[in-house]
């Protein structure tokens, strides 16, 4: 047996190693390591409430807008007060944004350059990937790069920058939306449909949407030419369907609020064997045996929750603690999303070869191509004359939670005042999910588990397989920890 | 290789990777395209390069064993000195060393050093509450000079550890001030006390903002949503922080003013504890504390009251509403 350690584990956001005993070719155990520790739930502890709405987004600059959703999600149920549907429709708009934004980012910036190394000289596809998808020289970033920065313009004129606004708020947005805006934003979001039809699908997206099956994406691939195209049948050639498998247990807190009904534009809910059932937040617990932090050792639910970091714990191998629900971990992101809100293409994949390495990309442009035409709908539907905002009070003593889907998964603020002030805030990002250590049953997390089997090439120090199969995640590492 | 490349290599510690995010959205042109166009040659970055584990080791080794130059090495992120001084709270994956002497390090080895965003320049949010992670800057901790690098400090060209400031830094701060490095067109002159650049800093956040006939008239907003000036109850501190936020917009057409929420001063020290809660502004005596920065509190108490006085009707009814209700009169021509 012999040991690998691969890090700095770059083209994800954040600090990340990966620890990997290897026997005979095969990963045969993975540790994953958060080696970053920041302390965001302990410097929120006596504050003023809203102060959550500057720092928590600052937690991370991917995942900013998600963070100050969650944040303010948590204030408006402290406060007992519901955003107007105007401040509904703008964070839907902001969220989607986002969401899409890193979707892109993590497509052509984090996962695909990888098949332009060396170790792939010798595939039929290398020449042409490697123009197209070379790290920071390739001609897809330097075409995606000005389409991002533009398709941002979205949240520069609805919530004033991107990361780290402070328009969304418990009971709605800043900022009103005129008429004249509405119709600016449509043309932006046209603008970017235009790109993403042209070379990202290579076709129309409502067209992308109507693939229900494995089958049918793979002969889609055979008679399209866009780099999503390309990337499947990269993935045919070298099974990616095949690696990076979990527990295929995959949990949402639902993404995008409906507006004027309950729910979610993609449903709460926890997939297990296949089936859907209803999600029960008050089973969510946090599992410290293999984090260096001190505490109690059952695991507690997050209002419940205590954060003490000490890097001197024996057991400890990272300052990530393990998310559990009723005590087992689960998988979280776009595929998991996906799977819940029973997207067909998503449970097919899923079907045939469980959670993988290519079905997390698959269930990203899923999701893209849905969030165009939601986000359409959305921008018409905002009532230019009406308010966008309510404001309520902070009352002495409550609790409330945000649970909110960042683009990377399933992301929860617990929060708990006292006295006005913040007396408890936890926070469980998508990646503290995924990249969860063992708990106290020693069950790994989804990646620790889907790096099990992993390919080991001879000679390599970093290996490819693994590096796929971890980006297939999109870790935000500074989610993670926090 | 040519010698007016110049290569970069850019670390991210103790933050959230908002600034390099941000720099992701320049645009006119984008980042890479901007590094190019200034010669700067980009070694490593964690979030841009293909090199992973131990490819992205020998960058680091090359440079400490002198076989590749170091022109210009750019942190983003708090340093992590903790806890008690052993950096324990951030161990650079795959090497089993804290990186806060990684930092140090290649800071030696660097002709410029630079701290992106308030976190590498000063702390920042990171080292917020009661800073238990003991988070500081490249050359400060907070206002006060020292930091990693200590506060004698010099790069290769004599000029201390540069800072970019912002939470996040605008795109445009870090490609314009890295291709003024790149240049060699940045002297000791053109940093102020905080090693900022005067052209980062020789702005403040009120000039150009949208609201500022408000501010004349002291017209103020209640209410988050509200358009008239947010200095007298809503905690902005335009009129104190540096930066071109309302001059340059952000991701189009933003800035923290038009997007409806106060300035809360992310490109100064200490900003991340105001000493109130963000979103309100301190009074003594119904008088804001934290008046402009170089203006006299009597001056400013007496010019407020007048203009007070004086405000228009027009603006009185829009400063509380959320869109423009009272449009501004023309005065007809006569004999026409």
């Amino acid at each position: 047996m012999s040991r690998l350690i691969v890090g700095p584990f770059n083209r994800v956001e954040g600090d990340l190693e990966v620890r990997l005993d290897v026997v005979e070719g095969r990963v045969k155990s993975a540790q994953v390591v958060s080696p970053l520790y920041r302390g965001f739930e302990t410097m929120l502890q006596g504050k003023d409430p809203h102060d959550a709405l500057v720092i928590a987004p600052r937690i991370c600059g991917i995942c900013s807008i998600s963070q100050s959703i969650a944040a303010a999600q948590a204030l408006s149920a402290v406060q007992g007060i519901t955003p107007l549907p105007n401040g509904k429709l703008v964070s839907n708009l902001v969220h989607a944004t986002e969401n899409l934004a890193d979707h892109l980012t993590h497509f052509y910036m984090f996962f695909m350059p990888d098949f332009t190394r060396e170790i792939y000289a010798d595939k039929p596809w290398f020449t042409a990937i490697k123009t197209r998808f070379a790290a920071t020289k390739g001609t897809a970033v330097a075409e995606m790069l000005p389409q991002r920065a533009e398709f941002l313009h979205i949240i520069g004129l609805l919530a004033g920058k991107w990361p780290h606004s402070l328009a969304l708020q418990p009971g709605g947005v800043t900022r009103v939306v005129e008429s004249h805006e509405v119709q600016h934003l449509l043309a932006l979001l046209a603008g970017f449909r235009r790109y993403l039809q042209k070379h990202v699908f290579g076709g129309l997206l409502e067209d992308f949407s109507a693939l229900s099956t494995l089958s049918e994406l793979h002969q889609w691939a055979m008679e399209t030419r866009s780099d999503f195209a390309d990337f499947l049948q990269i993935s045919r050639n070298l099974g990616l369907e095949n690696i990076g498998r979990a527990g295929d247990r995959f949990l949402s807190f639902g993404a995008y609020v409906n507006v004027f009904e309950k729910g979610h534009l993609f449903a709460r809910g926890l997939s297990e064997n296949g089936q859907v059932a209803l999600l029960n937040t008050g089973l969510i617990s946090e599992d410290i045996s293999s984090a260096w932090m001190q505490g109690d050792s059952n695991p507690r639910h997050p209002f419940e929750g205590e954060t003490i970091p000490d890097g001197e714990m024996q057991n400890g191998y990272t300052w990530c603690k393990a998310p559990r629900l009723e005590g087992k971990p689960a998988e979280v992101g776009a595929l998991a999303r996906q799977v819940v809100a029973n997207n067909p293409l998503a449970l097919d994949m899923v079907a045939q070869n469980g959670g993988n390495v290519e079905a997390r990309i698959v269930a990203r442009f899923i999701e893209i191509a849905l969030l165009i035409p939601a986000m359409e709908g959305w921008l018409v539907a905002i009532r230019p004359e009406e308010a966008f905002i309510t404001h309520g009070e902070i009352p002495r003593q409550a609790e409330g939670a945000g649970l909110v889907e960042a683009a990377r998964g399933a992301l929860g603020h617990w929060l708990q005042v006292d006295d006005r002030k913040i007396k408890n805030y936890q926070i469980i990002a998508p990646t503290t999910w995924n990249f969860s250590p063992r708990d106290a049953n020693g069950v790994a997390g989804p990646l620790e588990q889907a790096l099990q089997g992993a390919l080991v090439q001879s000679g390599e120090a970093d290996p490819v397989t693994v590096q796929h199969i971890v980006r297939s995640f999109d870790p935000c590492m500074v989610c993670t920890v926090h | 290789m040519d010698s007016n490349i110049k290569n970069l290599l850019w670390l991210q510690s103790g933050g959230c990777g908002g600034c390099t995010l941000s720099l992701v959205c320049a645009q006119s042109p984008d980042f890479l395209t901007a590094f190019e166009v200034a010669g700067i040659n980009l070694l490593w970055h964690p979030t841009f390069s293909l090199e992973t584990g131990r490819e992205a080791m020998l960058v680091f080794d090359d440079i400490l064993a002198g076989r590749t130059q170091l022109d210009i090495l750019c942190l983003e992120g708090s340093v992590m000195m903790g806890p008690n001084g052993t950096g324990r709270f951030h161990m650079m994956a795959g090497s089993g060393e804290p990186m806060k002497d990684i930092i140090a390090k290649l800071a030696n080895k660097a002709h410029h050093v630079v701290g992106v965003g308030s976190c590498a320049a000063f702390g920042g949010i990171t080292s917020s509450g009661d800073n238990a992670v003991e988070a500081c800057g490249l050359g400060f901790e907070g206002d006060i000079r020292g930091g990693l690098l200590g506060s004698d400090f010099k790069d290769k060209s004599n000029l201390p550890a540069i800072n970019i400031p912002g939470c996040p830094v605008h795109p445009d701060w870090v490609t314009q001030t890295l291709a003024q490095l790149s240049a060699g067109d940045i002297s000791a002159d053109d940093l102020d006390d905080f090693g900022r650049p005067h052209a980062i800093s020789g702005t403040l956040v009120h000039h150009g903002c949208a609201r500022n006939e408000f501010y004349e008239y002291k017209a103020s907003a209640k209410k988050l949503s509200q358009i008239g000036c947010m200095m007298e109850n809503l905690g902005c501190k335009g009129t104190q922080a540096a930066g071109d936020c309302n001059i340059r917009p952000w991701n189009g057409s933003g800035s923290c003013i038009s997007g409806g929420y106060p300035c809360i001063a992310c490109t100064e020290p200490g900003f991340e504890e105001p000493g109130h809660p963000f979103m309100q502004t301190p009074k003594v005596a119904g008088i804001p504390i934290g008046l402009p920065t170089d203006m006299p509190k009597a001056w400013f108490v007496a010019l407020a009251s007048l203009s007070k006085a004086a405000t228009p009707k027009r603006l009185q009814q829009n400063a509380t509403a959320d869109r423009i209700v009272s449009f501004p009169e023309r005065k007809k021509k006569e004999g026409h």
